[in-house]
């Protein structure tokens, strides 16, 4: 490689950084001057303390656990399946998994509404537990494209049919399979796709806003059309979520390599 | 009296008829081998008495039981594989342990049976260690006592021994059948292997295009191959074309060299081509050899292969092996150099397909 070569390569990583932690650098530095002449976290103490972030906060941790449980049930049995005995369908079921990545969400919570109303057959959105369940279903199907993808490929990594059948010959039923041979196996993998489940939850706006929930993403939104400083505060805060998250789920796939885990 | 019998079994993937009438009926404590080519359906005939393939005809029973209907986990069949396919995510322990656990037993009963277990396979010191951390014989091994540890009734093996190195494979092979003969399990033990099938087997079932095309001891597959896939599938055997020159005096030429065959040759006319067999042990070019039939030829290749020497010699159209055991005063036969082999007939085998 020349040394013009080289130094075109840092040239072009040292702009992307640039273009990348620019702004961040210019969010952060703004949130730090609430208050006037000094840099100060008066901005973030004011978000922590706010009633109102610490409700729509754990209501969305909330939300994004139940999803992750949701997405689990869901996706591990059917990828697994797909796996094991309908290998064909794989790329009809990929395809379906990517769709929610294609329709926005605002049309997927339009046709929950017209599906689920008052005067439907069956009234979710009639009730509180009703429309939690719905945007938790709304939810799993937003992560479903990462999840499924995760999860698959934790099964690419050890020899399915065969592990199967040698359970079934120790007489094991699905459930242990699935439970004990399984999920244990492909758990880094999961792990990985509920993180970004995760992050996917905390900052739902639309389907949140649809179905009038006090999540996290439509407070977001209101403090951010509100206020000065806070919203950028804010803004930090779920960057910094985003990335404990994908630095979890790097944590994650590391261990998994020295883990007993792996064959 | 039988404890697994397979009656009239076939099966068909789509229109590819893979196993076509299949029939074998297996003693209690028995250690059978189903030994062929590739794609023979050995592995098939397995999986539908594991449950894992449903027969497109037939009946299998497991000590007088009808099996169809049963799912594989509801038949108690233990099954080893050629993978090992030990459960990643468990120790030695847990491996053995699965079966029982899922049974339902106790806690001291399955920690009893497992050490058990460790102890037939000798590895009672490596209980905590995880599969990757484990050598293939080892692997296998424990994936030997995972099938055996919740007694099953049957114990199947598909090639268990066909990922590992030569050395291991001999010894592992053996201690597989002393196990097999201190529990009296009734065993299937598939194969390619035909040493293998030969040094551990009460019966073997030699398959062929999804039919066994004979099923017998080893010294009967071996002397007496029943027909010509048979003889030419195992061990090395020479075939030669002879010429029927008196049906009734069973007297054929081999060259022009003239033979008087032991066993019938049946309805012939003279002038037909019939095929015979010969093992190359069967003979000896030595001084004063014995034998009541000597054939002349001249030495083709002569090959030294360490306890033995393998001399080919021609006899009119056929090329005739034969072994030599090997000595330190061994002089072997020079290529061009014209040689007598002599055997007793009835080493003659008339091959009819
Ligand atoms: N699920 C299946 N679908 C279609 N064909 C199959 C299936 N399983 C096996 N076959 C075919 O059946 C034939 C017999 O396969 P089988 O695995 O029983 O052979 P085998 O004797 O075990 O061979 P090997 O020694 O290579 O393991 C092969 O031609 C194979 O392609
Ligand atoms: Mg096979």
């Amino acid at each position: 490689m020349s040394v013009w070569a080289r130094i075109a390569g840092w040239a072009a990583l040292i702009f992307g950084l640039l273009y990348f932690f620019v702004p961040l650098g210019g969010l952060f530095e703004f949130s730090l001057r609430a208050r006037r002449g000094v840099y100060s976290f008066d901005a973030y103490a004011r978000v922590l303390a706010d009633p109102q972030f610490q409700a729509t906060f754990t209501y969305s941790v909330v939300m994004a656990l139940v999803t992750i449980a949701i997405g689990i049930l869901i996706v591990v049995p059917t990828a697994f399946w797909v796996r094991l005995k309908m290998p064909w369908a794989r790329p009809y079921v990929e395809f379906l998994t990517l769709l929610p990545l294609v329709i926005p969400a605002i049309v997927i919570v339009f046709g929950y509404i017209r599906l689920y109303n008052t005067s439907s057959w069956l009234p979710l959105t009639g009730s509180t537990l009703g429309t939690n369940i719905l945007l938790a279903f709304g939810y799993t199907i937003l992560a479903l494209p990462y999840m499924y993808r995760a999860v698959d490929t934790g099964l690419r990594t050890i020899d399915v049919a065969t592990l199967t059948e040698a359970a079934q010959s120790l007489g094991a039923g699905w459930a242990t399979i699935l439970g004990r041979i399984i999920l244990p196996n492909v758990i880094a993998a999961v792990l990985s796709g509920a993180f970004l489940t995760f992050a996917i939850v905390i900052g739902e706006f639309t389907l949140a806003a649809l179905l009038d929930r006090p999540a996290f993403g439509p407070y977001l939104q209101r403090i951010g059309a509100n206020k000065a400083y806070e919203p950028f505060a804010l803004s930090v805060i779920a960057f910094a979520i985003t990335w404990g998250c994908l630095a979890l789920i790097q944590l994650v796939s590391r261990f998994q390599k020295t883990a007993p885990a792996k064959a | 009296m039988t404890f697994l019998s397979l009656s009239h079994i076939q099966k068909s993937f789509g229109q590819v008829q893979v196993v076509s009438d299949f029939n074998m009926e297996i003693e209690k404590g028995e250690f059978v081998s189903f030994l062929g080519p590739s794609g023979c359906g050995k592995t098939t005939v397995l999986r539908m008495i594991a449950g894992f393939e449903t027969p497109s005809g037939g009946t299998i029973t497991v000590a007088g039981k009808d099996q169809s209907g049963l799912k594989p986990n509801q038949r108690n069949i233990g099954m080893v594989f050629q993978a090992y396919a030990l459960f990643p995510n468990m120790n030695v322990f847990d491996n053995v342990a699965f079966g029982l656990k899922v049974a339902g037993r106790s806690k001291p009963e399955i920690e009893a049976r497992v050490k058990e277990m460790l102890g037939l396979i000798k590895l009672e010191h490596l209980a905590e260690r995880f599969p990757y951390q484990l050598s293939g014989g080892q692997q296998q091994r424990v994936a030997l006592a995972r099938a055996l540890a919740p007694k099953p009734q049957v114990l199947l093996l598909d090639e268990p021994l066909s990922a590992l190195d030569a050395k291991i494979r001999v010894s592992l092979r053996e201690e597989i059948r002393m196990i097999q003969q201190q529990l009296g399990i009734t065993t299937v033990f598939v194969t390619h292997d035909q040493e293998e099938a030969l040094s551990i087997s009460d019966r073997i079932v030699v398959m062929n295009a999804g039919a066994a095309d004979q099923i017998g001891a080893p010294a009967e597959i071996y002397n007496r191959p029943a027909t010509r896939f048979v003889a030419s599938f195992v061990g090395t055997l020479n075939l030669i074309e002879a010429k029927v020159i008196d049906p009734v005096a069973n007297r054929i030429s081999i060259g022009d060299q003239g033979v008087t065959l032991r066993e019938p040759l049946g309805p012939v006319k003279a002038g037909d081509t019939v095929s015979l067999a010969l093992r190359p042990e069967a003979g000896s070019i030595a001084e004063g050899a014995k034998g009541d039939t000597a054939l002349a030829g001249e030495v083709v290749s002569s090959n030294f292969l360490g306890s033995v020497v393998r001399t080919r010699m021609r006899v009119g159209a056929s090329v005739i092996s034969f072994d030599m055991f090997n000595s330190p005063g061994l002089r072997p036969p020079a290529v061009g150099e014209t040689v007598t082999l002599r055997f007793t007939a009835s080493d003659l085998l008339i091959i009819r397909d």
